[in-house]
């Protein structure tokens, strides 16, 4: 599904390498996850892939289902089924969250070639997916993001991904900002996403995460690169002993 | 369920945005109508404003009024206070009046306009056909103004005075308007068959000395729309009046007269396009709305003249005086305008809250894309006491545009306890426009009570990053997040022009990102 061989970027302002060198491939259902220390390069990885501006590739490639993403657009990515949850969603002032989904979806669909959504199988739609991660339709109803707690901004973020049902979820440290229960919740709507077609790379710092959601597989990164991987013992490992034996193991 | 239906209402407007940024191309109404025109001669005298008048078939009064306007004007002066920057305007190389030639024998009824005329209007979305009005209409192109088929869908009519150039070619519903007592007509007619009403209240907002752009179409004003409503009287349909600039090199000069006697209500809407042209064109409209005991006047307008090329190339020099005067205790009016056309905008709708615990507001979203340059805002004077006013502006400026609020909140020593809210939002697309905010206040009493808030943004490449993550387009995110910005203008404004104005906004600001 997601191919990503042999990644160098730099920031476009500075000259300032942060990827060097980073393969990886996601086969189609499985779950990844990427841990690494502050500054290894994990959120940047995050914005080179849905396409942000600010970043160069100067070397390598990746590949969503065989189609190269660097040269799309952010909104032929999104088409092709790549999200990505933020770590800080945005705020936008006077659009509601509804017209803001509804839009989104409809985007996507008409970019597929596909009919769009009517206004009330959109609504049902919506609501039993709002339902699902108890999300009011008063919550629906407010401007997006804006005065949202934090863990109502992450329940938002699976909504909309819930709702455009991407091939390929990358989660930006989804678990930053939340308690136990907002953990859970979110965790319990990324799991009822898991499908033998359907991906996710999740980013975080921490273990705990990945309790709620079960990776196939765990890779540390490390200055710009995968320095080493493993199945779930290895977020375990990390947990307990820190990056330092392993960033040395590593070289 | 309410809710619901609430929701599904505003999805739709949404809606109807984003697939109009899709679909349209820039300025939809650049079109011209050939036809068969009576020009005045070129240029400005005292011979074309009584050619004018005579052509109207006005009383001697009224050519008395325009010769003391005329004679006032030759030694006034350009006002130059206004950032904005234009070339001279040579006023003897215009043309004052402009008529079809169809329109020499003045037409009894709709039946006899020339077609050439209502397909004009048909193709803009305003059909000059009561029944169809009625039965919705189909294929035509959304509208600047009025939207008719969504008016006729939710069983609202709107009556209709459709201004072509220098005259009048129409005005729909005007019998059943007439049987609720409401006036609504060309102000040509109303100066023939209602010289008292016109006498008493015609140049008593706006005077004629009031300034160098309302003198000048005072002299030289050649129709324009007249509305009276009777003692009591809640209007029962909305009306309108639809601008239409086709002829070359020449100006329009409309006057709108609209008089809410004590206790009545009137929503009146204004709708303007133009063809598009290589030269500028003049527009200098005065509107003068009184406001009696308890009445409440609701004006709204999409101005969407044409507003020249990318490099300033033509488009509308708009200088614009409008005035509401709440003569008498508890009047109200509400001023919403959406302004995204014209080269030149120079435009500051006022309320004179002169009535004890009268009402003043005004929403106002103004664009200005490429090389528009946009001068606009509002005047609160606050006279009587226990008044109250609110001031909502949205200034979005892209491209090389430079924009503009320049508003006065006026305390009078008589006017105690009265209140302004303003607020005055500005939003940067880009890195070569500019927005400025002239805000004016005196207060001459000390329990009065004015608020003042501005913010200037930029549209957020984290934003527009948030939506195209989300599969939309840069035009659609740029058009979502201005849309959202200016969410409480657009509420303000009646629904008719709701769903019209959320699509201008976008199309105004094609090409403006990218």
């Amino acid at each position: 599904m997601l191919k990503i061989d042999n990644l160098h970027v730099k920031l476009e302002e500075e000259d300032k390498q942060i990827l060097k060198g980073l393969s990886l491939e996601i086969p189609a259902g499985q779950v990844h996850a990427i841990m690494g220390p502050n500054g290894s390069g994990k959120s940047t990885l995050s914005y080179v892939l849905s396409g942000r501006d600010g970043y160069e590739v100067t070397e390598g490639s990746a590949t969503l289902d065989g189609q190269s993403l660097l040269d799309m657009e952010p909104e032929q990515r999104a088409s092709a089924g790549l999200f990505l949850a933020f770590q800080y969603p945005v705020e936008i002032p006077g659009v509601g969250n509804m017209t803001f989904l509804r839009t989104a979806v409809n985007a996507q669909r008409k970019a597929r070639g596909e009919a769009e959504l009517s206004s009330g199988d959109f609504l049902k739609l919506v609501r039993a997916k709002a339902a699902e991660l108890q999300i009011s339709p008063e919550m629906l109803k407010r401007p997006v993001n804006v005065g949202f707690s934090g863990g109502e901004k992450k329940r938002n973020e699976i909504l909309q991904m819930a709702m455009l049902e991407p091939r390929m979820c990358i989660m930006d440290e989804t678990d930053s900002g939340l308690d136990v229960d907002a953990m859970r919740l979110v965790s319990d709507g990324v799991n009822a996403l898991r499908s033998p077609d359907r991906s996710f790379l999740v980013i975080t710092h921490y273990q705990r995460l990945l309790n709620h959601i079960q990776p196939d597989v765990v890779h540390i990164m490390a200055n710009g690169r995968i320095v080493k991987s493993g199945g779930p013992e290895l977020a375990l490992q990390v947990e307990e002993e820190g990056y330092g034996d392993l960033l040395a193991e590593a070289g | 369920m309410t809710a619901t239906i609430d929701l599904e209402v505003r999805e739709g407007v949404d809606r109807e945005t984003v697939e109009t940024v899709q679909s349209m191309g820039s300025y939809k109404y650049g079109w011209d109508t050939e036809i068969e025109m009576d020009y005045a001669p070129k240029g400005l005298n005292e011979d074309i404003v009584r050619l004018i008048s005579q052509k109207n078939e006005e009383p001697e009064w009224m050519l008395e009024w325009r010769l003391e306007a005329y004679r006032r004007w030759i030694t006034m002066t350009e006002p130059k206070w206004a950032m904005l920057n234009y070339p001279e305007i040579d006023y003897q190389d215009q043309y004052y009046y402009a008529r079809p030639k169809s329109m020499e024998v003045k037409p009894k009824s709709l039946d006899e306009v020339d077609p050439k005329l209502l397909a004009t209007y048909e193709k803009l979305g305003i059909p000059l056909k009561e029944q169809m009005i009625l039965a919705g209409v189909e294929g035509a192109l959304p509208s600047p103004g009025v939207d008719m088929a969504i008016a006729a869908s939710e069983g609202r009519r709107v009556a209709v005075d459709a201004v072509f150039d220098s005259v009048s070619v129409g005005t729909t519903f005007k019998d059943e308007l007439a049987k609720a007592g409401v006036i609504f007509c060309s102000i040509s007619e109303a100066i023939r068959e209602h010289p008292e009403l016109v006498k008493k209240y015609l140049g008593s907002v706006v005077p004629q000395s009031d300034n160098y752009f309302a003198t000048l179409n005072s002299a030289v004003f050649s129709d324009g729309s007249f509305v009276y409503v009777p003692k009591g009287v809640k209007c029962p349909m909305e009306l309108s009046t639809y601008f239409r600039i086709n002829a070359e090199n020449t100006g329009q000069f409309e006057r709108t007269l609209i008089i809410a006697d004590k206790g009545s209500h009137v929503s009146y809407l204004e709708g303007c396009t133009a063809p598009k042209r290589d030269t500028h064109q003049l527009h200098a409209a005065v509107v003068e709305i009184v406001v009696l005991e308890d009445a409440e006047v609701k004006y709204s307008t999409v101005q969407n003249w044409y507003p020249g090329d990318e490099e300033g190339k033509g488009g509308i020099y708009n200088f614009v005086t409008k005035r509401a005067d709440c003569r008498e205790a508890r009047a109200k009016v509400m001023w919403t305008q959406v302004e995204t056309g014209s080269a030149i905008t120079w435009k500051y709708p006022s309320c004179i809250l002169r009535g004890d615990e009268s009402q003043g507001e005004f929403y106002s979203i103004a664009i200005a894309n490429n090389m528009q340059q946009a001068d606009t805002g509002t005047k609160m004077i606050h006279l009587g006491r226990n008044t109250r006013s609110r001031i909502v502006s949205k200034g979005i400026s892209a491209g090389k545009a430079q924009n503009t609020y320049r508003g006065l909140v006026t305390m009078h020593p008589r006017a105690t306890n009265s209140r302004n809210y303003t607020q005055c939002d500005s939003l940067l697309i880009g890195d070569q426009c500019g927005a400025h905010t002239v805000p004016y206040i005196e207060v001459k009493n000390t329990s009065s009570r004015v608020e003042h808030e501005a913010t200037t943004s930029k549209v957020d490449d984290d934003q527009l990053f948030y939506c195209r993550q989300r599969g939309m387009d840069e035009e659609e995110a740029v058009a979502l997040v201005v849309n959202g910005f200016c969410r409480e203008v657009l509420q303000a404004l009646p629904m008719e022009f709701a769903m019209e104005a959320q699509s201008l906004v976008a199309i105004s600001l094609e090409g403006s990102v990218g």
